[in-house]
């Protein structure tokens, strides 16, 4: 008797500590983000005023604002999305529809998931040759295919995780009415996994806004506001990082506004993905 | 009956028609899938291809030499190479059993209305931009260390016989030990959610059958999850370790971008990303560039074996399920 | 070898039978799933415009058999049909002939209602849509024809342009159903069209049936012997990828000629 209590016991005590380390753990993580969080929200919201979203990137202790570099890095996000998405879609179409179970599917599933957990600065290098040293300098079509490249997995791999979730009795019902499997694809099953693709689409969005390293060596940055595609175009990842690593104070502030804004809409972006996908997930039962 | 001759000529118009549509979508979507394969080739290739006047310049003693003189153009990978190991490894010696914890804690303890939304938080930090990290470490966290936390440790670690001269250098604030602890912090909502989602793929029953054995909690943690999601777990840390590796921003503002190796964690020191990024604006010498694309090329080994076999640990656990 | 005897699916004298012609004929159907036997040499004939129902434990290549008949395993590599199906006399397993005709004679209703994220009248008038070009007030009228062979007008004629994800189970299959009728095909498959809904939709299906004979070829694979009693003209029982006895469904139930048959139906095993 008295043995086995006193195994429970040190059992128990085991089992006790290790629940408060976990709970502990999960403190621990959490209070490091809402440090992080904290500060952003706090020293981003006390530089925000209207000149930031009304006047162009300033020289050092003057006035200004940041408007050109979101407008550039609206550009560039947008170019890069709309060159991504078309090719995204066809590729995770390919390996739900067509390759699901072959060996090129499972190589091309492999080789994706590579891809989207590559550090960016190497996508950003590759096109650094493959654009930048062709075309003999930095543009903001270099930097739109960089971050092209860096959201495609993103969609490739939602849209073939979608388009299997859709039940094989649908497209087969499809099929029996005599319908072709293109018009299956593009009628039924895109349709029925629109909610899912569509959230990969923001989720790839929310994944390129900030990339910095890409940028770095593809669209470069501009002090001025340009709308032309084929120079440098200013974007905010760059400018914060330049100001921010400068010693100036304005620059500073200017920097942590630019964080603010670039965290609080990929907080948007990414709470609007997830009710996306919540609100139809109830009715598809 | 009758309606057959009603169908008949439509059907058979469409017949020709629509196989050809369908094999023109059918190489469409084809080449889309071709085209991601092509692209990880691509990225090789062309580093490679950017790096070779490096390679052959310097040989394999470019992986071994400590040299970074931009005038006189000699370079090597050392340096940066130790740096990014060194900070990587710091970075999953705390986020492994932190995120550990916190799975557990979600998957095992937190009362179940607690889960969700502690989990959805989690899930949306990992999202945040890593350039909010970097400058998060280098105007918050580099100066709280060097005014609190590293004369502290610099007193009481310093002198400690093996690990000392880890632990002692001049309070910066900036430097690997601080890199590892922010890339530990970018890196922790990363790992603990996929240990979340591995955990939680555990049957029930499983451990419903270890519960009415009279387990603990922890007991069955240790002695059921774990085992069961042995190789997915393992996985999760290695695709944790490629982020780590890669990282650039959050490295780049508070590494110290010095060049040279020193033993102490508290001194600055420089990763292969942090190099690449800051001197690829101001390479000018030819030679120079061809060093930053081989280092990238060096990079892109590194992360790619191991999320090689991150992705090969977890293929191991969906073949379990019969996936 | 266990062939049936009643290869004249000309079935003992029952009040049930007049000429009833074979609509579908299989002849030494074999089936492989990569490679692995499932079908052995299967000798069917699927009379017209009756009900023929296919009854089996867990297994016996009765779905397997069923999708046959529309090649609808076609869709997936390493699956493949040897054999002779003729419909109306033609080989519909030759690949010279065209899969879009063939499922415009031969429609199928799965055992999991799947509506597609469409209205109500884009689902009916979907397959249409496809192999016929008609006015706005034809389409209506075939539409409102297959919803009102499917019983479902009167409960769905004021929806119609309402998401068909709205609609209960058992609307949602008889949707189903509407949607394979609406292309006027001649013979109807049906996957456990019922095993996914309650007893009550179950029941309007299984009423539906009786109907649907009048013009269609209707074969049903249910794992529920008491609805091929209630429902069929003919039963075909399958044990272990062969087809064991085939005849008429009353005589199958009373009188069958194979003891694996009357093991089954006796609940000796199932």
């Amino acid at each position: 008797m008295n043995a086995s209590d006193y195994l429970y016991l040190r059992r128990s005590i085991k089992n006790k500590l290790a629940m408060v380390l976990a709970g502990a753990a999960a403190i621990f993580g959490m209070f490091w983000l809402i440090w992080i969080l904290w500060t952003t929200v706090s020293k981003g919201v006390a530089h925000l005023n209207l000149d930031l979203f009304t006047m162009m990137t300033p020289p050092p202790d003057e006035r200004g604002g940041l408007l050109n570099a979101f407008f550039g890095s609206a550009v560039i996000s947008l170019l890069a999305i709309a060159i991504g998405t078309p090719i995204g879609i066809a590729a995770g179409t390919f390996l739900a529809e067509y390759a699901n179970h072959t060996k090129l599917g499972t190589l091309t599933r492999f080789v994706n998931d590579i891809l989207l957990s590559a550090p960016s600065i190497v996508l950003g290098l590759f096109v650094y040759a493959l654009v930048v040293v062709q075309v003999g300098h930095f543009s903001a079509w270099a930097g739109s295919i960089a971050l092209a490249f860096i959201a495609l997995p993103v969609i490739v791999r939602t849209t073939d995780e979608m388009l299997r979730l859709v039940p094989s009795a649908m497209r087969e019902a499809a099929l029996s009415l005599g319908v072709p499997q293109w018009k299956v694809t593009m009628q039924v099953l895109y349709r029925s996994a629109l909610p899912g693709i569509v959230t990969g689409v923001l989720l790839a969005l929310a994944r390129i806004t900030g990339e910095t390293a890409p940028l770095l060596f593809t669209a470069a940055s501009n002090q001025f506001w340009s709308t032309d595609l084929n120079a440098p175009m200013a974007n905010v990842p760059m400018v914060i990082f330049q100001y921010a690593m400068s010693p100036y104070e304005s620059w500073n502030s200017l920097a942590w506004a630019g964080a603010f804004v670039v965290t609080v809409f990929v907080l948007l972006l990414g709470i609007a993905a997830r009710a996306i996908l919540l609100r139809n997930k109830v009715s598809h039962d | 009956m009758s309606t057959d001759a009603a169908l008949a000529v439509p059907v058979m118009r469409n017949d020709k028609h629509d196989t050809l549509i369908d094999l023109l979508f059918r190489s469409v979507v084809s080449s889309a899938g071709i085209f991601v394969l092509l692209a990880l080739v691509g990225a090789a290739v062309s580093m490679l291809w950017g790096g070779r006047l490096a390679f052959e310049t310097f040989g394999w003693q470019f992986l071994t030499t400590q040299e970074w003189d931009v005038p006189a153009s000699k370079f090597g990978a050392l340096v940066p190479i130790y740096g990014t190991l060194v900070t990587a490894g710091i970075a999953m010696l705390i986020a492994v059993p932190v995120s550990f914890g916190i799975a557990v804690f979600l998957t095992e303890v937190a009362p179940s209305w607690m889960r969700g939304p502690v989990s959805a938080a989690i899930e949306l930090l990992a999202g945040i931009p890593s350039i909010i990290y970097g400058m998060w470490g280098l105007f918050v966290l580099a100066p709280y260390l060097s005014e609190h936390a590293y004369p502290w440790i610099d007193e009481h670690l310093g002198g400690l016989p093996f690990l000392g001269p880890l632990f002692t250098g001049p309070p910066l604030g900036i430097g690997m030990l601080a890199a590892g602890l922010v890339l530990a912090i970018m890196v922790i909502p990363f790992i603990s959610s996929v240990m979340r989602e591995v955990f939680l793929t555990v049957p029930n029953r499983l451990k419903e059958s270890a519960y009415a054995l009279g387990s603990t909690t922890w007991e069955v943690v240790w002695d059921i999850v774990l085992p069961y999601t042995r190789s997915a777990v393992i996985g999760g840390v290695f695709l944790g370790l490629g982020r780590a590796l890669g990282e650039t921003m959050a490295v780049t503002f508070v590494i110290g971008n010095a060049y040279n190796i020193s033993a102490s964690l508290l001194d600055p020191g420089t990763s292969i990303a942090s190099t690449i990024a800051n001197e690829f604006g101001e390479a000018v010498d030819p030679l120079h560039k061809s060093t930053l694309l081989a280092l990238g090329f060096l990079l892109f080994v590194l992360t790619f074996i191991v999320l090689s076999i991150a992705k090969l640990m977890l293929i191991k656990l969906q073949r379990k399920e019969g996936r | 070898m266990t062939k049936m005897n009643i290869s004249l699916a000309q079935p003992s004298p029952s009040p049930v039978s007049s000429k009833a012609s074979a609509k579908l004929t299989a002849r030494g159907v074999d089936f492989f799933y990569s490679g692995e036997q499932a079908l052995k040499s299967i000798d069917l004939d699927v009379p017209e415009k009756k009900v023929t129902a296919l009854i089996g434990p867990s297994g016996c290549g009765k779905s397997t058999l069923l999708r046959v008949f529309n090649r609808i395993y076609s869709l997936y590599p390493g699956q493949e049909a040897r054999g002779e199906v003729r419909l109306d006399g033609e080989n519909i397993l030759d690949p010279k002939y065209s899969l879009n005709r063939l499922r415009s004679k031969v429609g199928m209703v799965f055992q999991k209602p799947v509506p597609f994220p469409m209205s109500i009248y884009d689902n009916v008038a979907y397959g249409i849509r496809h192999h016929e070009k008609l006015s706005r007030s034809v389409m209506d009228g075939r539409v409102e024809e297959a919803l009102r062979q499917a019983a479902l007008w009167d409960e769905a004629k004021d929806k119609l342009k309402n998401n068909a994800l709205g609609l209960s189970g058992g609307q949602q299959q008889r949707l189903c159903i509407a949607r394979a009728i609406a292309l006027k095909p001649e013979v109807l498959l049906f996957d456990e069209p019922t095993s996914a809904l309650d007893p009550i939709a179950t029941g309007k299906i299984e009423q539906l049936f009786a109907e649907l004979k009048q013009q269609f070829t209707i074969l049903i694979v249910t794992h529920n012997m008491q609805q091929a009693a209630r429902c069929s003209d003919y039963t075909a029982f399958m044990y272990l990828g062969e087809l064991v006895e085939h005849g008429v469904t009353e005589t199958i139930f009373t009188k069958p000629t194979k003891q694996q048959t009357e093991d089954y139906i006796t609940g000796r095993f199932g």
